[in-house]
């Protein structure tokens, strides 16, 4: 397939998402690659596809000093740039909290592909080196990635052989590095991690999203559990949490993601990071409530409802 | 604007596919359909999706047909060079993760979904999915393909741990054949494949030996059913 080079360009097309996509581009400017995704008749056609570009009886093409490239080869590696791309399979939310001792973090075991849960035993907590642990949500290859990033830094450090090792907050940093520098390549990492450790005694918790946002507190969520948990954490968190009282909330905020959100599933995890070490438990599932007599019978007086 | 012209001239190949891989005490079992689609109509109708990437570990490939031989083709290059080297044969997790590597470093342009499972003398039978994206995941066993759909709620409850090599293949030709029956994009004949560490061993279940499942009938010859 050759490359199409257009020193007009469609300011109409007969579909409005692509032409809403063209007028936006030109307005801004734009020079380079484009993939537009639209939909027309019921197939997906890609920038790589002529049928969208070719200029239709219905299409009112005007001169224009912008150039668009229409590139529909293949490239390879860095050469990828300029393509956001979607996720695939996705991990849902992921809870942080710190308590008297230490970090608490907590996920559940699903991956899902699309609406489908489709595997149901991945691990979404992971230790990295001795005093961090990372959770991601969003697509599950760009965080086996990470993880590959990580584990070449900890390997490093450890290398130096200096009797020091990296704190959470430095990974947090490197991190957010590569989540920005490919966000501004639009070549982005799909995820939002939760990364949590304690180092000499302090306690680190903080969040990393795919666009390079970075910030620390003292209690986070990702994905469904911003809207859903951290409203919990607000009412009930302090200071001086147990671990016990920490996991009790923790648990309070899963069993409430697991009844709303649909990519949720019974089985997940809690790590526990002191300045011991890191623990995470085996899967297990969570209590949960359907005993109510509103719920037998819902449409009591008022049949056909829901 | 809708063109007018065959869609069947103009769609890429792709493999609709029911593929699928099953851990066994002593080896490992991959499945296949046989049908690979232009659009609506089916370029091959005996297609073979099993594909090897070296003597002990085999590749699944759904999705795109191009996409999923090319993958492949660089995975069997990688792992011969590589097997040359190592002087012995590859294990299935290195195959796996060359596969991997593959998949996830240029993900937005393929659309394949794979699975690599084989038998090497570390691990015994290990099967690995990566679908696309290039997620890599140690599953007992996995399935790929559009025909997957209808097969979540068939293994929840037929796929039990520790299976014999019988039960296992039993299970494999059961499930690709139900899939069978109601994609589309899957049909044919079924393929298995069992790798242990005695070799490989291909069987072939022609797609008119197949178990016959809910409102599907038989052949029988002759006229008798217009002349009674």
């Amino acid at each position: 397939m050759k490359a199409r080079k257009w020193t007009q360009f469609l300011t109409w097309s007969s579909d409005p998402s692509a032409r809403g996509i063209l007028v936006w581009l030109s307005s801004i400017g734009f020079e380079g690659n484009l993939e537009v995704i639209g939909r027309l008749g019921s197939s997906r056609m890609s920038g790589r596809d002529s049928k969208l570009l070719t200029p239709s009886p219905l299409c009112l093409v005007l001169p224009s000093i912008h150039t668009l490239t229409f590139l529909p080869e293949r490239k390879l590696g860095d050469e990828n740039r300029g393509r956001p791309g979607y996720p695939y399979v996705t991990g849902t939310s992921v809870l942080g909290i710190k308590y008297k001792d230490g970090v608490l973090i907590a996920a559940d075991t699903a991956a899902s592909y699309g609406s489908t849960v489709r595997y149901k035993s991945v691990e979404r907590l992971k230790a990295c080196g001795k005093h961090c642990l990372i959770g991601a949500s969003g697509e599950i290859s760009d965080f086996q990635q990470i993880l590959q990033y990580v584990d070449k830094l900890i390997l490093n450090d450890y290398m130096w052989d200096d009797g020091n090792n990296l704190s959470p907050k430095d990974i947090h940093n490197y991190l957010t590095r590569i989540m920005y520098n490919k966000r501004n390549n639009f070549d982005p990492l799909w995820n939002t991690l939760v990364l949590g450790g304690v180092k000499n005694g302090e306690k680190y918790l903080g969040v990393v999203t795919m666009i390079g946002v970075q910030y620390v507190d003292n209690h986070v969520a990702s994905g469904f559990g911003n809207h859903l948990a951290r409203p919990i954490f607000r009412d009930e968190w302090h200071e001086n949490l147990t671990l016990e009282e920490g996991i009790q909330l923790l648990e309070k905020a899963l069993t409430v993601l697991f009844y709303r959100d649909r990519s949720a599933i019974n089985k997940v995890q809690v790590a526990n990071i002191t300045e011991a070490g890191i623990n995470i438990s085996e899967p297990y599932a969570l209590k949960t409530n359907w005993d109510y007599n509103a719920f037998k019978n819902p449409t009591v007086g008022a049949e056909g409802s829901w | 604007m809708a063109e007018f012209g065959c869609e069947w001239n103009d769609a890429p190949h792709s493999m609709g596919t029911t593929i699928m891989a099953v851990q066994y005490d002593g080896g490992v079992i991959l499945g296949a359909d046989s049908r690979t689609t232009t659009g609506v109509y089916v370029a091959n109708r005996a297609s073979d999706k099993i594909t090897e990437l070296t003597e002990n570990v085999y590749i699944c490939r759904s999705g795109s047909a191009a996409d999923s031989q090319l993958v492949s083709d660089y995975a069997r290059y990688f792992l011969n060079q590589h097997t040359i080297q190592l002087g012995q044969n590859a294990t299935v997790k290195t195959a796996a993760n060359i596969v991997r590597q593959l998949s996830y470093g240029n993900k937005s342009f393929l659309e394949c979904g794979l699975i690599v499972a084989g038998w090497d003398k570390y691990e015994k039978g290990s099967v690995y999915g990566i679908p696309l994206g290039g997620t890599i995941l140690r599953l007992p066993f996995a399935t790929g393909g559009s025909g997957s759909s209808y097969l979540y709620g068939f293994l929840d409850q037929a796929w039990k741990e520790g299976m014999s090599k019988q039960e296992a293949e039993e299970l494999v030709v059961k499930a690709v054949s139900l899939a069978m029956a109601r994609d589309g994009s899957s049909g044919g004949v079924v393929r298995t494949v069992i790798i242990d560490s005695e070799g490989v061993t291909r069987h072939f279940y022609p797609g008119d030996k197949l178990p016959l499942y809910y409102e599907e009938i038989a052949y029988r010859p002759g006229l008798e059913p217009m002349t009674a």
